[in-house]
């Protein structure tokens, strides 16, 4: 990255980092399907918080003069077996599905993170006790971790929540914890412990903000695993409860029995949950070549 | 090597048993019992013998006891009695297991057939279209539920072939036909989501090993394209791989567990998830203690599975 001339001469204080509409504007010409990504990601952000605006239907209202209705412009992407306006539907469920996947990825990574952290700055027998519990964690499938969790807890979204986060804690534990292993051992942390800078400020103040990078990548990567389980616990009934639209239950057994006279049923929310997923996938891998320079172009 | 082996397995064993600890506290958890569940079916129950229910159970003991006396079957190989079923719990899963093996090897098979060959190209092509597609293909693959992948399949058949699957189980001896295509679409299902991780793995790993000086050497010898790398390179670029396999088994099971669902398949996936529903304790514990086994075990053999195949991996000293 070449310095610009004028930049030397100004005095300290000054902006050496390019904006943020420049990186923004160089991340959409290197990564253009990551950008695509992004942008899907954003325009289902907007879905999610202007729902009520998008809605031409009430989405739980049921209309039994019209059930399993074809798509028409009344109803853009028909009705369900009750009625239900799909279209109206697959907006709310845009709002449950961010919420779920972007509370459940918040809260495994940063409890994770923070886990990863500590382990990985005090080291030693700590680091392996907490390593080999992470092991038990991690051990089990994550579909399987999180059914068992939701059918333990109960249906609610605090639980489903509950249920996604925990199988994300080892994986966010292991990516922090090998970055911290690394920048331990850098002469700025070094030099800070000579300077008599208490341990947790260290780790907190000037360890973790250089793990920034790992974890923008782990969380973008997780939000779409994270919205993946709540759309399969929902479709086996353990998910998010009524009344909420939920794409997964939209999908859920009784759903599939009308399948045959009534594809758009399927087709939809599937097509929904698929293209979050996989925005959010584009824009993990990008955000990874991108700010992790030792897997790029892998 | 040896000590490698038996620290290894020392660790295994201590993950399982925290493992156990960990579904064991789970399912107690849970709000409602099998017995609510039984009652609530079968309307007033006075509690005397709602009590009866409980100690003809075991449920009335201890949770300590519980979980000893549920260590202590584990290690005997006893899986316990299947409180909905009231039948051994071994009975009721031991018929669903060739289902969920056949259906697991052959998603299995169709990951590594479709993973390997697009990771190839996709290196050999890299950056040019192709590679670009091949990457889209496989990305979408991780980002379709393997649940609405299987109904597209069945619809897409429905309407287009007007032809519908079998609804119920149809055994290899009845009809040999009809009992491959039964298997053979829900394991391209859950083939084709688990083959991303290879796709990618291979693809990176080919990459790697293309910029080494004895794949110039053999460029340089004017050996033929296609035998620098299907020989010489993929057999160095695929132990990577094969590790990804056993983590890739993990994954595997979690869409065995709905694609079986979907597919109406009496496997031990769908089982799970029922017994999930009935909170059929003994089945699940013993169910999920077996998932975490195969995990565990596969990933051992896998690592040691790596040392074999690459002399420069050496463990321990």
């Amino acid at each position: 990255m070449a310095v610009r001339p004028a930049a030397i001469a100004v005095p300290a204080g000054a902006r050496l980092q390019p904006g943020a509409w420049t990186v923004v504007a160089r991340f959409v010409r290197k990564k253009p399907l990551g950008a695509a990504g992004g942008a899907l990601m954003l325009v289902m952000l907007v879905t999610a918080v202007f729902a009520e605006r998008l809605q031409t239907h009430d989405p739980i209202a049921t209309n039994a003069a019209y059930t399993l209705g074809q798509p028409n412009l009344e109803h853009l992407l028909g009705t369900d077996h009750l009625g239900r306006d799909i279209y109206s539907r697959i907006v709310h469920g845009a709002r449950v599905s961010l919420v779920v996947g972007v509370a459940s990825t918040l809260m495994g990574s940063v409890l994770g993170g923070i886990i990863g952290l500590l382990s990985g700055y005090i080291g030693g027998k700590t680091d392996l006790v907490t390593q080999r519990i992470l092991d038990i964690l991690q051990g089990l499938p994550l579909l399987v971790l999180a059914l068992v969790m939701s059918a333990a807890l109960g249906p609610s979204v605090q639980n489903v929540v509950i249920a996604i986060s925990i199988p994300i804690i080892p994986r966010a534990a292991r990516v922090i914890r090998s970055s911290v292993l690394s920048i331990r051992e850098m002469q700025y942390v070094e030099a800070a412990r000579a300077l008599g800078v208490q341990h947790l400020r260290i780790a907190f103040r000037h360890i973790l903000p250089n793990t920034m990078g790992p974890f923008i990548v782990l969380c973008t990567a997780q939000l779409g695993s994270a919205i993946l389980v709540e759309a399969t616990l929902s479709y086996l009934g353990l998910g998010v409860p009524e009344p909420y639209p939920s794409w997964g239950r939209m999908l859920s057994v009784s759903a599939a029995e009308y399948a045959q006279k009534a594809p758009h049923l399927v087709l939809f929310p599937g097509i929904a949950i698929s293209l979050a997923v996989f925005s959010s996938n584009l824009l993990g891998d990008a955000l990874r070549d991108t700010l992790d320079p030792r897997l790029r172009g892998s | 090597m040896k000590t490698y082996v038996a620290q290894r397995l020392v660790i295994a064993l201590l993950t399982l048993l925290g493992m156990s600890v960990v579904i064991f506290v789970l399912l107690r958890l849970a709000p409602g019992d099998i017995v609510d569940i039984l009652f609530s079916t079968a309307g007033y129950v006075s509690p005397s013998e709602k009590q009866a229910i409980m100690k003809e159970l075991g449920m009335d003991r201890p949770y300590v006891v519980q979980y000893l006396d549920w260590l202590h079957q584990i290690v005997t190989g006893d899986l316990g009695k299947s409180y909905r079923y009231d039948l051994p719990a071994w009975e009721v899963i031991r018929p669903l297991v060739p289902v969920t093996l056949e259906l697991a090897a052959l998603s299995m098979i169709f990951a590594v057939l479709i993973g390997v060959p697009t990771g190839v190209v996709s290196a050999v092509r890299q950056d040019t279209t192709l590679d670009y597609a091949l990457r889209v293909f496989s990305l979408a693959g991780l980002s379709m539920p393997a649940f609405w992948l299987g109904m597209v399949i069945i619809l897409g058949l429905v309407s287009w072939f007007a032809w519908i699957p079998p609804l119920t189980y149809v055994s290899p001896t009845t009809n040999l036909k009809l009992h491959a295509i039964q298997f053979l679409l829900p394991a391209l299902a859950v083939g084709y989501r688990s083959s991303a991780l290879i796709m990618r793995i291979t693809r990176s790993s080919l990459l790697e090993v293309m910029r080494e000086d004895y794949i110039r050497t053999a460029w340089a010898k004017g050996q033929t394209g296609r035998i620098v790398i299907w020989r010489h390179a993929l057999k160095n670029a695929l132990l990577p791989v094969v590790t990804v396999i056993g983590i890739e088994f993990a994954f595997l099971i979690g869409g065995l567990v709905v694609t079986e669902t979907v597919f109406n398949l009496p496997g031990v996936a769908r089982f799970l998830v029922q017994a999930i529903l009935w909170r059929d304790y003994p089945v699940v514990q013993n169910l999920v203690m077996f998932t975490a086994i195969v995990v565990i075990v596969s990933n051992l053999v896998v690592d040691m599975l790596y040392g074999v195949l690459d002399p420069r991996v050496r463990y321990g000293s």
